[in-house]
């Protein structure tokens, strides 16, 4: 018998869109408040696994076409690279800069290294938390 | 300040990654993790004479100063073991190329052999406590997935108690990282050193000291062995070899930076117990050597001595002693990767490992029967090989502080190494050719270079002792002065 999922999948669609942007917030809360790149990769994986839960994995596959593998070794590239920035500069490995720009909506925002740093480190946790639960629910 | 401390690790960890995202191109990943070895090799190489230019060096990183934020130090000692990780590691990883199989290189073996030197370069290299763990972790997690590559029963058997018992072990070791944080309230290795010759080595310090010396003995196999030769047993040849190279000498180098910076206020407790530990290591491991009948078993049995003997130096506290010990464990990373890549190589040749279905190789192989003798008679310590000097000065050491049971016992260990190799060169290469070219389980081609190698790298060990004389004196005189260590680190 197929499993009537009408009610998870009609609550998903909404929830999805909440919980990205709520990662979202907390992602770009993290610089100076609690949040940051790993907990806002946890819940984006979060998300990504309950669309995985409420739709089927090849479905899913077909509209999010990411190799998460990949996803993580290039978030863990990205920070690394981050670092170096810093020994390019002369300065030691993982130092980080910040500045104040006027942007055209945002107004005056901070700019940090620390962001793409952040970046990296949310890649790296939605590929390795997404690839887990992946790797789990495929064997069989 | 001086960058290059963090690139032996970087640059393995940067390559690993892109070569996860390429995992389908064979070339390429055998080209860049190659490359990757040979460049943090070179780096090594230049560490190795800043340090013999200008002392320790130092690299705090993202700026934030000692002891807040995270320090890489680089002494004599430890560059000169990222050095050699480094040679023995290129060379592990040519023999992979033809031996290891097309389907384990497109399961990641190249990112996971890298990401194992990163952690072993990492410990090396790192001068907080928290660090060390994170980065026995990283290479952990990379030989649980190495020795279960090709998923074998008995590799899936072996693997699940090294997984077990190194679990435990993390634990413990986690534990005596937050004993140690609530008594001293720091793990910046040269401020414990510092805090901790301050205020006295208590009782209670001590006994955290005796935590770690559980910790790192079940990492390097010192009496706490028991998990060794099923585990370095069972995995392909080249990870075997990095194995037996490697992992047990992390094990070993932390006993050193732990006893030599930071608990060396009561050796009459630690050191002596240490030495008991070696003792009971080298004749267990003699006996194990001596009595199985099997190739794999008799070379794992020879890394155990080798580690009670490498510690037996530590015991003595003299510049003799560690004089020795830096000179041995620099020669049995060596030779440990070349018994094991000619013992992988025999498997391989006859398709057992079983001594006695063995005979007559040399005909057919008489530079892998040569190389090996050569490698034996090092190993026991002939000179000029590299083996040597190593001996003559634990045994020195040892002897000038009156340990003469500790320095009889470690002489007796190597007529037990003679004996188990020499067992093993007569039964496999002496004798009767039983293997006509046809029936050779497997082709040799290709694996002779990289076995060559290490020999080479071997006797310039033994015959330019002299020129590297200079080097292993500095790192002696850094490891038995904490003072030199904290000064780079705290100034």
């Amino acid at each position: 018998m197929k499993p009537n999922d009408v009610i998870l999948q009609s609550v998903t669609k909404v929830a999805v869109v909440i919980i990205f942007t709520f990662s979202i917030y907390l992602f770009m809360n993290g610089h100076h408040n609690p949040g940051g790149g790993f907990i806002g990769g946890l819940s984006t994986a979060a998300a990504v696994v309950l669309l995985y839960l409420a739709f089927d994995i090849e479905k899913v596959r077909e509209n999010i076409r990411i190799d998460f593998k990949k996803l993580a070794a290039l978030g863990v590239l990205i920070a690394v690279c981050t670092g170096l920035g810093g020994v390019l500069f002369g300065e030691e490995f993982l130092t980080q800069a910040f500045g104040y720009k006027e942007l055209p909506i945002f107004g005056k925002t901070e700019l940090t290294s620390a962001l793409i740093f952040d970046t990296g480190v949310a890649l790296a946790v939605i590929g390795t938390a997404v690839n887990i639960i992946l790797s789990i629910s495929e064997d069989r | 300040m001086n960058n290059l401390l963090i690139m032996p690790v970087i640059i393995p960890l940067i390559v690993g990654m892109v070569l996860i995202i390429f995992h389908k191109n064979i070339v390429l990943q055998r080209a860049l993790s190659l490359f990757a070895l040979f460049l943090s090799g070179f780096i090594a190489f230049v560490m190795m004479n800043q340090v013999r230019e200008k002392g320790i060096q130092t690299l705090q990183l993202g700026g934030w100063e000692a002891p807040f934020g995270i320090s890489f130090v680089g002494d004599m000692f430890s560059v000169l073991l990222v050095l050699t990780t480094c040679i023995v590691s290129s060379c592990c990883l040519i023999f992979a190329f033809r031996s290891i199989g097309e389907k384990n290189e497109k399961l990641y073996f190249y990112p996971l052999f890298l990401f194992l030197i990163v952690g072993v370069n990492g410990s090396f290299l790192t001068g907080d406590l928290f660090n060390l763990y994170v980065f026995f972790e990283v290479f952990l997690l990379a030989s649980y997935v190495l020795i279960t590559l090709g998923g074998g029963k008995k590799q899936l058997r072996e693997s699940l108690k090294y997984v077990f018992i190194n679990i435990v072990s993390s634990a413990f070791f986690l534990i005596g990282v937050a004993y140690l944080y609530s008594i001293t309230g720091t793990l910046n290795l040269a401020h414990l050193s510092f805090r901790i010759a301050e205020a006295g080595q208590d009782g209670l310090i001590t006994t955290i000291a005796l935590l770690f010396l559980i910790v790192f003995s079940l990492k390097a196999g010192l009496l706490l062995f028991f998990w060794l030769p099923g585990s370095y047993s069972v995995p392909p040849t080249a990870i075997a070899a990095i194995f037996a190279a490697l992992l047990t000498k992390v094990g070993i180098y932390s006993i050193f930076r732990m006893f030599t910076l930071v608990f060396y206020h009561e050796p009459q407790i630690t050191h002596l117990m240490i030495g008991i530990l070696a003792a009971v290591t080298m004749l267990l491991g003699a006996a194990g050597a001596t009595g199985y009948m099997d190739v794999r078993k008799i070379l794992t049995y020879n890394v155990v001595i080798s580690v009670g003997f490498i510690v037996a130096g530590l015991v003595t506290m003299t510049e003799a002693g560690i004089t020795g010990s830096i000179y041995y464990l620099i020669h049995d990373m060596i030779i440990k990767a070349l018994v094991f890549l000619i013992g992988g190589t025999i498997i391989l040749i006859t398709g057992t490992s079983d001594l006695r279905e063995m005979s007559g190789l040399i005909r057919r192989h008489p530079q892998l029967g040569w190389i090996f003798f050569i490698g034996t008679l090092s190993m026991v310590g002939i000179p000029p090989l590299s083996g040597f000097l190593g001996k003559v000065f634990i045994t020195q050491g040892t002897f000038e502080t009156g340990y003469y049971w500790l320095g009889g016992i470690g002489l007796l260990a190597s007529i037990f190494i003679l004996l188990s190799m020499i067992k093993l060169f007569m039964n496999a290469f002496w004798g009767e050719t039983i293997l006509s070219e046809d029936e050779e389980k497997g082709s040799i081609r290709g694996l002779l270079f990289p076995i060559a190698l290490l020999l080479v790298v071997s006797l310039a060990l033994g015959i330019g002792a002299e020129g590297i004389q200079a080097y292993i004196a500095q790192a002696t005189e850094q490891l038995l002065n904490p003072s030199l260590y904290i000064e780079a680190v705290l100034k």
